[in-house]
């Protein structure tokens, strides 16, 4: 609570100073992993604030103290075995902590069991392609048109002028709140990873291999994300949107869907 | 034996090195040999520098303005094989044929004309490397580290990245087995294998680990040459390969490289301290137990750079625990860095600061490095610009700032001249202010959802891409100071055969500058250092 607080302060001091859009932390995402996920990201980080604060507070204060130029005269001891064992020690003790929790979180992801549905997802260069394995929902999704344009090479577009510049998509993936949604991955050509930071979730599409994750989403809204796995000249152009919607709206997007087919 | 040995020495020392080209092209001088390859890495972080701006002005505001991606792509390949291959091994190993022999009282190194040919065989390989930018299809652009499929689709260049590679992988592996065969047969006779300086010992277990993993490296992209024109599926799906098992083999030589890269510059920062703080190094021996730790776990890591790929939940746990591991012993070093410095007498000329500078920027890369090793949050670091800061401040206020330590350290006794101690500083300065401006903002790129190796981007990662690309610009500016520090080092005053007030070890016996041949009888190392004390 105390660390969320010192972080959310000082990310408003820093981000005041500029533009309120800066953003300088991991998302804590919207699915109970993501969240368990920040949260090891946040303990690793503090652990190693705190690490750092020590080391270098002994060598700033050395460096400060220990100068020739304040007539310090050099020691002679060149080792100590206590002193070794002692900084051996406290690390091991340091990285059990940090292993057990990380290694509970783990075991969670991995545990893809019982899925309420499943979308396969096939990367091409450069698009992506869904298919609802429980309906006949197939469809094609790519940078969305007015980025298009604009990321040709001075295309005189203004980027800040597009909305959500390189990151829309004509057809967005649509997935219910609450459902547990397993992913199958696979690549028709080269090697893509799909990635949507507030799902916590980054899985390579791999030609010739099917790879899983999943997630439930607890909250609505349009999340947004793009490939992360160099895949060709295009990589930086093939965005994902997730829209999580609540399940009646589901249930009308896929109605509407069927009709069109 | 010895007589015979004598005589043909004193023979040697009537005719000094050669005239003009030849001096060069057939080199056989330990002292020679070093200076190329010293040469040539810092045209090499120049090319590879060139790169990065290029790639940091299409990078510096949303929109593409210079280049095409294809290009773009091209650039980052480029950039991190010249700079891996071309500016930052080659510079270890010049600092390896110049100082080893000095610092272990051996005349030359053990293999001269091997020697000369594992220099000689790089600027080959370079200019093939090179010359793809000039052919159809372009450079090579599917990242350094080749991943097939992707990788197939490059156009001409394909042969001349897999042959290029093969011939640094051979200059490499030659390089390697001279060290070895140096430091333990041409050691001065009272000099045993712990007393060996942390330089040596730094490298020659660097040595070791590159004949373990140039092979792996040669063999890997062997099998990618095949599958593109000899109709083999190592890592086709659709014959029967498998894509993953290339990372799994790049990977296995990809990481114990890494350590290739820093463990030298542990090396001379663990030289450049104890001199600078008037005391001893502290826990020598646990220094050399931590390196070799480091080296051994170094291959049991590798599949942590592929915690995306899909790997069973049990590789996963035993990947990131290995990982954990290595926090251990380079904690050790930092922490012996440290008390070398406790209750030193300091002071602070240009090879000390970057050593400081490197114990500090070390750190936070081997923090934002503990951080990669949890594995879920590996997942949402992974392939984003915060792995690129990670490696960065490895690599370049770790591995640069030693290799930059080490060329201000010995350069008087190089040239025989002290360089200008203020430009020094100054170009110190620069680059340590630059430096971070440049990577430290891509730790929040990468947090924020910036992937790494995209030529555009969208607008909320515009402002701390701006900062990146003036301190790159910065940071690529100040480098020429450095080229103007060496190119005047001549003009200042003589230097001492000590050169700093703390040295230590057999380099500082011999005049300043080193003359071309040395200890062609070997010296009583421990009487040598007792001098100093």
């Amino acid at each position: 609570m105390i660390r969320n607080t010192i972080l959310s302060l000082l990310g408003l001091s820093l981000a005041g100073a500029a533009k309120a859009d800066w953003v300088l932390n991991m998302p804590m995402g919207i699915t109970d992993l993501s969240l368990e996920t920040y949260n090891l990201h946040m303990m690793v980080f503090w652990w190693c604030v705190a690490i750092g604060i020590v080391v270098f507070a002994v060598m700033i204060i050395s460096l400060v103290r220990h100068r020739k130029s304040k007539g310090a005269e050099p020691a002679t001891f060149s080792h100590s075995t206590t002193a070794e064992v002692i900084w051996t020690a406290i690390p091991v003790i340091i990285l059990v902590l940090m292993a057990v929790p990380t290694a509970e979180t783990m075991v969670k992801m991995e545990d893809s069991r019982n899925p309420d549905m499943s979308i396969v997802v096939t990367a091409y260069q450069w698009k992506w392609h869904y298919k609802y394995q429980d309906s006949n929902i197939e469809f094609y999704s790519s940078l969305a048109r007015p980025s298009l344009e604009a990321r040709r090479k001075q295309s005189g577009v203004d980027p800040y002028a597009v909305e959500n510049y390189l990151r829309e998509v004509d057809n967005p993936v649509v997935v219910p709140r609450g459902a547990k949604v397993r992913l199958l991955f696979t690549s028709n050509d080269v090697i893509h990873s799909w990635w949507v930071i507030d799902l916590a979730i980054k899985k390579d599409a791999i030609p010739g291999i099917v790879n899983e994750a999943w997630f439930l989403a607890n909250e609505i809204g349009t999340y947004r994300g793009q490939c992360a796995e160099l895949c060709g000249k295009d990589h930086g152009y093939m965005p994902i949107v997730v829209e999580v919607v609540e399940p009646e709206a589901y249930e009308a997007w896929v109605n509407s869907h069927d009709v069109e087919q | 034996m010895n007589t015979e040995a004598h005589s043909s020495h004193d023979e040697h020392e009537d005719h000094g090195p050669a005239k003009g080209i030849k001096r060069w092209l057939f080199s056989t001088n330990h002292k020679d040999i070093g200076t190329m390859y010293l040469v040539l890495s810092l045209v090499m972080f120049f090319v590879g520098g060139a790169m990065a701006m290029i790639i940091r002005s299409e990078l510096a505001i949303p929109g593409l303005q210079f280049v095409h991606p294809e290009f773009f792509n091209q650039m980052t390949t480029m950039h991190a094989l010249i700079m891996v291959f071309g500016a930052v091994m080659p510079a270890f190993v010049g600092l390896a044929n110049w100082m080893i022999p000095l610092m272990i009282g051996a005349p030359d190194m053990a293999l001269p004309r091997m020697n000369n040919w594992s220099f000689w065989i790089l600027p080959i390989a370079f200019g093939m490397l090179v010359s793809t930018l000039f052919m159809p299809g372009g450079a090579p652009a599917g990242g350094w580290t080749m991943y097939p499929p992707l990788v197939l689709q490059t156009g001409d260049a394909f042969p001349f990245l897999i042959f290029s590679v093969h011939l640094l992988g051979v200059s490499s592996i030659m390089g390697a087995i001279n060290i070895i065969v140096t430091v333990i047969n041409l050691r001065a006779p009272d000099m045993s294998l712990l007393k060996m300086p942390m330089f040596v010992w730094t490298w020659l277990i660097t040595a070791y680990l590159l004949i373990a993993v140039m092979p792996v490296f040669a063999g890997a992209v062997t099998m990618l040459l095949t599958d593109q024109f000899f109709g083999t599926s190592f890592f086709l799906a659709a014959g029967g390969g498998d894509p993953v098992m290339f990372q799994h083999i790049f990977w296995f030589f990809g990481h114990p490289e890494v350590y290739i890269m820093i463990l030298p510059a542990f090396g001379v920062v663990s030289e450049i301290i104890p001199t600078f703080a008037r005391k001893k190094l502290f826990g020598h021996d646990s220094m050399v137990y931590a390196a070799s730790c480091i080296a051994f776990l170094s291959f049991i890591v590798w599949a942590h750079h592929m915690f995306t790929v899909g790997m069973p939940l049990t590789g996963q746990l035993f990947f990131m625990f290995a990982t954990m591991l290595i926090a251990i012993p380079t904690g050790v070093k930092i922490f012996n860095w440290v008390a070398t410095m406790w209750r030193g007498a300091m002071t602070f000329e240009t090879p000390m600061l970057f050593s400081l500078a490197f114990v500090f920027l070390f750190t936070i890369g081997g923090f934002s490095g503990l951080m990669l090793a949890v594995a879920p949050a590996d997942v949402q670091y992974h392939d984003t610009y915060f792995v690129v800061a990670h490696f960065h401040y490895t690599l370049v206020p770790g591995s640069v700032f030693a290799i930059m330590a080490g060329a201000y350290y010995w350069l008087p006794k190089w040239t025989g001249h002290m360089y200008n101690e203020a430009l020094g500083k100054v170009h110190f300065w620069a680059s340590a202010i630059f430096v971070n401006l440049t990577f430290f903002p891509m730790h929040f790129l990468g947090l924020a959802g910036m992937p790494r190796r995209i030529p555009d981007y969208s607008t909320q990662f515009a402002d701390f891409n701006t900062i990146a690309s003036i301190g790159a610009f910065g940071f690529g500016l100040s480098q020429l100071l450095f080229v103007w520090v060496i190119l005047t080092a001549k003009k200042g005053e003589k230097a001492t055969d000590r050169v700093w007030e703390g040295s230590h070890g057999l380099e500082w016996t011999v005049p300043s500058p080193a003359p071309y041949h040395t200890f062609d009888t070997p010296p009583q190392a421990r009487i040598a250092n007792e001098a100093f004390e």
